[in-house]
């Protein structure tokens, strides 16, 4: 029997010739990523080493990478403390994979790891941050772990006692109608298999639909498997997969690939014809209350979110743009962009996509994360629905509990932005 | 290893998919201490988190949820604000992440797939058992996989990962 891509993975990075689903297997790991959190794993990383008679040391430094994303610029004293003292930490230890508050280099952490180039296919990658699924889609497995767990693996550098998972093969066959996109998909598998539906298992994509879509793309199936419960998501890597490492990240290394055996066990195969897909919603307040979008057609909404790690790249801001040149955003409703990096930012600029937005109505946000997780800016009055691109609409979610979040594609997010209502895309030219 | 039962009572009942927003919402992750996270279990439910504050709530009483518990962040404060007041969670099964948070920083878990019990339902906790003495109905609990019992065994992730350095640098 052949071997999944994450069994190949594990046994590249355990020094085995194939690993089982089930063993219990001290992966290596190739990239270790933290946000703000990182002043967590750097308390739990000096605990471990008051009990042992050895200096505080990383196992690499050169595999550690510490972005500043979910408060910036710091939304208070507390968390510009916490940045400090990390800050200081990664002076301290030689990390250069460090992106502080710039506008340089600044951005959503999952967003600067891709654009960077930090990531490859087959890489083992972990990071404090349950989106680091994000990273399957250049064909590596990645996952996210708790801030003790990343101090251990700073002072190893291997994951210890990791079970190989199972995995689940999701096929989509055939191509996308016309605004139906990576978000409608994601959404759709989320509300068929239930947000428990993955747990324990990583999802590994295949079919037509995958091989034709960008990487910025197969980023946002794999950013919200984790909404399914999966361990990670994965897209082996292709031509796209190394164009993007080439021409978007600059990588002049070479690079080699890992690909699934064309025999390899599945716990489950997953099929979805993408021709039939329609745009999705997934309605308060678990992500698997997924809808069809013409379902809530009509419903009122006070605040629409583009952005964050899932739905904030350029594409994502072409197609928001594309919808809202020479419109306007409807009377009463905020709309809300957050370039998922500086380099989208600035591109964006440079394409006219933030003139034709601003244009219409909508606030241009700093990069970051704090809105999707309620912890900085566009904060939501009581009663307030918001319509977002973002990944989690839990109670309280955006944080106000007496608050609705909404969660859809930038295409029916930019739609709706110009009725002032939820709205298909499919439903023609609106206004 | 074997453990005497414990009898407990249940100080909150919850449903499937409880997120980790729920159990620690986002706006406190600037605080990560485990020494100041319990101030902020639960907090978007006044009534619940004032009992854990005031200190209404005794040491080892139990949370019972639904499947999937603990969905969503990673972030390590909605494991460590529960252990803070030396409570047990009972669910019918955990998201990953918060399930190995729980392992790592030594949170008593019990994955219990059947489980049915109510607030202030009265339950005696044996090693691979739970008995709802209130209703008189015993339901099975899922033992943990042995690589994580080990970590267990150890204290946590942080003992465990002292003995593996000191292993290594032998």
């Amino acid at each position: 029997m052949g071997l999944t891509i994450v069994q190949k993975i594990l046994a590249r990075a355990t020094g085995r010739p194939s690993v089982q689903v089930g063993d219990v297997v001290e992966p290596a790991v190739d990239l270790a990523m933290s946000h703000e959190n990182a002043a967590l794993v750097v308390n739990q990383f000096l605990e471990i080493y008051k009990g042992v008679e050895l200096p505080p040391k990383i196992w690499d430094p050169s595999r550690v990478a510490i972005i500043f994303d979910h408060r910036v610029p710091a939304e208070s004293a507390k968390t510009a403390t916490n940045q400090k003292k990390v800050r200081d930490f990664v002076a301290r230890h030689g990390i250069e994979k460090f992106h502080d508050i710039r506008g340089d280099e600044g951005g959503i952490c999952h967003q600067i790891l891709a654009e960077y180039g930090y990531v490859r296919p087959g890489y083992v990658v972990v990071g404090t941050d349950s989106h680091t699924t994000t990273h399957g889609a250049l064909g590596g497995l990645a996952f996210g772990i708790g801030a003790t767990e990343m101090a251990s693996v700073w002072a190893l550098g291997a994951v210890l006692n990791f079970e190989v998972p199972g995995t689940i093969k999701v096929v989509v066959h055939g191509c996308f109608g016309p605004h139906v996109t990576p978000k409608d998909l994601i959404l759709h598998l989320i509300g068929k298999i239930s947000a428990e539906g993955a747990n324990f298992k990583v999802i590994e994509f295949h079919g037509d639909a995958i091989r034709q879509m960008s990487t910025s793309g197969r980023m946002v199936l794999c950013n919200m498997s984790v909404e399914a419960g999966a361990t990670a998501g994965i897209v082996p890597a292709d031509a796209e997969t190394l164009r993007y490492l080439r021409v978007d990240a600059n990588v002049l290394q070479e690079i080699p690939v890992v690909a699934p055996d064309a025999d390899a066990s599945y716990d489950e195969v997953v099929e979805i014809d993408a021709p039939s897909l329609v745009p999705q919603l997934a309605c308060p307040h678990t992500v698997d209350n997924v809808v069809a979008v013409k379902e809530r057609q009509g419903m009122k909404v006070d605040q629409i979110v583009i952005g964050s790690c899932t739905n904030g790249r350029l594409e994502d801001l072409a197609a928001a743009a594309k919808i809202l040149k020479g419109k306007k955003v409807a009377p009463g409703v905020r709309m809300l962009v957050f370039p998922a990096s500086w380099r989208v930012y600035r591109k964006s600029m440079e394409m006219g996509y933030l003139e034709d937005l601003m244009e219409a109505g909508a606030v241009i946000m700093n990069p970051g994360c704090g809105c999707c997780l309620g912890v900085h800016q566009g904060a939501l009055a009581d009663g307030d629905v918001a319509l977002s691109t973002t990944n989690r609409n839990f109670l309280g979610r955006m944080g106000n509990p007496k608050s609705e979040v909404f969660l859809c594609s930038p295409e029916v997010a930019a739609v709706s932005a110009l009725t002032g209502v939820i709205t298909d895309p499919r439903e023609g030219d609106v206004r | 290893m074997t453990t005497k039962p414990v009898q407990t009572k249940v100080v909150y009942r919850l449903g499937d998919d409880v997120s980790t927003d729920a159990i620690y919402p986002g706006k406190y992750m600037a605080t990560v201490l485990p020494t100041e996270t319990p101030q902020y279990a639960f907090a978007d439910n006044t009534e619940f988190n004032q009992k854990l504050r005031s200190k209404q709530v005794p040491p080892g009483s139990v949370i019972v949820a639904g499947a999937n518990f603990g969905c969503g962040s990673s972030r390590e404060q909605a494991a460590s604000c529960l252990k803070g007041y030396d409570l047990t969670v009972i669910a019918r099964g955990f998201a990953r992440i918060f399930l190995q948070n729980a392992v790592n920083l030594g949170l008593r878990m019990l994955v219990c797939p059947e489980i049915e019990a109510s607030e202030g339902d009265v339950l005696e906790i044996g090693e691979d058992y739970v008995l709802n003495q209130s209703t008189d109905n015993r339901f099975a609990v899922q033992p943990l996989p042995a690589a994580r019992r080990a970590i267990v065994a150890a204290g946590g992730l942080i003992p465990y990962t002292r003995k593996r350095l000191a292993e290594k640098n032998r």
